[in-house]
């Protein structure tokens, strides 16, 4: 290959665009699911979340739904304050996740390995039993119910069939796409993927790592908690789920069928994983789980690097035939 | 004035006296190696001097200033780069991506968010100019794993290089490489700027011979004798040392 890959990020791929407007064309051609579509549309943000630190500085988050949920709640909360206005309250929103991620980040990202991966997780255990108990913010089991918001812009109507809600999270996925896009094409992103790849070499050229690590974990917490506020903007709803490991989880799943560490692999692993999830649960709603399994289970087997891993090296042998 | 002052420094594993008062000045501009046989304490001493072991007592001196208590990347920033014995690189990336890493965390840019990494021209320009330097150029589009051990080793320099080093600390820089691309490495060090001060941790004599004004021997966490190359060689007690035998007379 005669290129440095790192150096070329920002050239933008005809499949990008592609990609993008298959995105739009969904609104047109499935107006009957676009709440289907809006859910898979966050769940995308948020594996995003989970590749910018999982995939590119190579940070282990067993709990990122701890970040989802903040945000998810506190746009709850902030919509039955009082502030009706969307953009914002998923802005404040976010940044209260973020607060949170600057709290915990400087601890976590001392740790690697196994015991990165406990912490992580005990802290989301942690964060769930705290939203379980705190029924007074919370609802408890019963959630959050009651969330209004203004019109769009004072413009769009919030419709029954999510037509607004649609767009809204595309905007926002789009949006905070391009922000991860920027960052790891930056020198910034180049040195986040040093430190995926040789942490203790990164000291030795100087690197503050836990101050860039925390740098990173703040804005992907930041981006989760903007998935989580768009979720409870748009179901008008926030449960406990939305703090539970399964949640975290879920995104892992997405991020490793897609392909880490390539941004779109989280664009691609949620809407396969989502639908997938709805037709095997059309299929047996009891068993759905054995079909995603499976597919997990071929993809770590056959497919490293996921779907776009495998399409990468399609691309590549088909060049090569040539 | 010492570009990288060592006093008095101890360092113990348990019982084990691994480095014991050993004291040494590498002035500006000198090229001074360290040897001694396996298990002298030479590894020990490189980490006590980069700040990745704390010494029990002693201090370290970088440029007139303290920094004992300070962690490897703060040294770094100070002007100490090391090597590294067997290659530490970032494996999965190119040699252009490699050298680019230390070029913009030198430059300070290594928490630059808003431009793209291929368009910040002077730090690629740099990089490439590092390369080009080491004779890596051909290569910079290939990974890692894809060149030769030698030419990795040369990466190892570049990198150091990149970082715009006051003291150099080339561990073992030798170490691994075909006999044939030896001497491509010595010339490249011989090379190096005359007011870099150099320390060298190496086994070869050979290339020890080459490239020191100054060498010290290190037997058993001491300093067994500080002297020019010729006078070294000669000693006697050197001898007995790497023939083997003296190896246990201090614990």
């Amino acid at each position: 290959m005669n290129h440095s890959p790192l150096l070329n990020r920002h050239r933008i791929h005809w499949a990008e665009i592609a990609y993008w407007l298959m995105a739009l064309a969904v609104f047109f051609l499935f107006p009957r699911n676009l709440s289907l579509a809006t859910a898979i549309v966050i769940m995308a943000l948020f594996a995003l979340s989970l590749d910018l630190v999982m995939g590119y500085a190579g940070v282990v988050s067993m709990g990122h739904a701890v970040f989802f949920g903040i945000g998810a709640y506190g746009a709850g909360l902030i919509s039955l304050a009082g502030h009706h206005e969307p953009i914002t309250g998923a802005i404040l929103a976010g940044l209260a996740a973020a607060s949170f991620a600057l709290m915990v980040g400087p601890v976590l990202m001392g740790l690697s390995g196994l015991p990165q991966i406990m912490v992580t997780l005990a802290l989301n255990v942690i964060l769930y039993e705290a939203g379980n108990k705190a029924i007074a913010i919370t609802g408890g089991d019963d959630g959050l119910r009651g969330i209004k918001l203004d019109p769009l812009l004072g413009l769009f109507k919030w419709t029954v069939f999510g037509q607004t809600s649609y767009l809204y999270a595309l905007g926002w996925l789009f949006v905070l796409f391009l922000v991860v896009r920027c960052l790891v094409s930056s020198p910034f992103g180049v040195s986040l993927q040093g430190l995926r790849e040789n942490t203790e070499r990164m000291r030795f050229i100087g690197t503050p790592v836990r101050r860039q690590l925390v740098v990173v974990y703040v804005v992907s917490g930041f981006i989760a908690g903007i998935a989580g506020a768009v979720s409870a903007q748009t179901v008008k709803f926030v449960g406990l789920e939305a703090l539970s490991v399964e949640k975290s989880i879920d995104a892992l799943v997405m991020l490793v069928l897609g392909g880490v560490g390539r941004l779109y692999g989280a664009l691609i692993g949620a809407p396969v994983y989502m639908l997938v999830h709805q037709v095997a649960s059309e299929w047996n709603p009891f068993h759905w789980m054995f079909v995603i399994g499976g597919l997990l289970i071929v993809v770590v087997m056959f497919a490293r690097g996921g779907m776009l891993g495998v399409a990468a090296m399609l691309a590549a042998r088909l060049r090569g035939g040539r | 004035m010492s570009a990288l002052e060592a006093i008095g420094l101890v360092k113990r594993f348990g019982a084990l006296v691994v480095t014991d008062d050993v004291t040494l000045k590498v002035p500006v501009g000198a090229r001074l190696a360290l040897i001694g046989p396996n298990g002298a304490g030479k590894t020990t001493l490189v980490g006590l001097l980069t700040g990745l072991l704390r010494p029990d007592t002693g201090t370290v001196v970088l440029n007139g200033r303290d920094v004992t208590a300070l962690a490897p990347a703060l040294r770094v920033k100070q002007g100490l780069v090391r090597t590294f014995q067997i290659n530490n690189l970032f494996r999965g990336l190119t040699i252009l991506e490699n050298v680019f890493l230390a070029v913009s965390e030198h430059a300070g840019s290594s928490f630059a968010m808003l431009r793209p990494a291929g368009r910040c021209k002077p730090l690629v320009e740099r990089s490439e100019a590092i390369l080009d330097m080491l004779g890596l150029a051909d290569v910079r589009h290939q990974t890692i794993t894809d060149v030769s051990y030698g030419r990795q080793r040369l990466v190892e320099i570049a990198i150091a290089l990149s970082l715009d080093p006051k003291v150099l600390l080339l561990d073992e820089p030798a170490a691994g490489i075909p006999g044939n691309e030896v001497a491509r490495l010595l010339d490249t060090i011989a090379r190096l700027p005359k007011d870099l001060a150099i320390l060298l941790i190496e086994h070869d004599m050979h290339v020890v011979r080459q490239f020191a004004q100054e060498v010290m021997v290190l037997v058993a966490g001491r300093v067994l004798m500080t002297g020019s190359p010729q006078e070294v060689m000669s000693s006697s007690e050197v001898r007995t040392v790497y023939l083997g035998g003296a190896r246990t007379t201090h614990a």
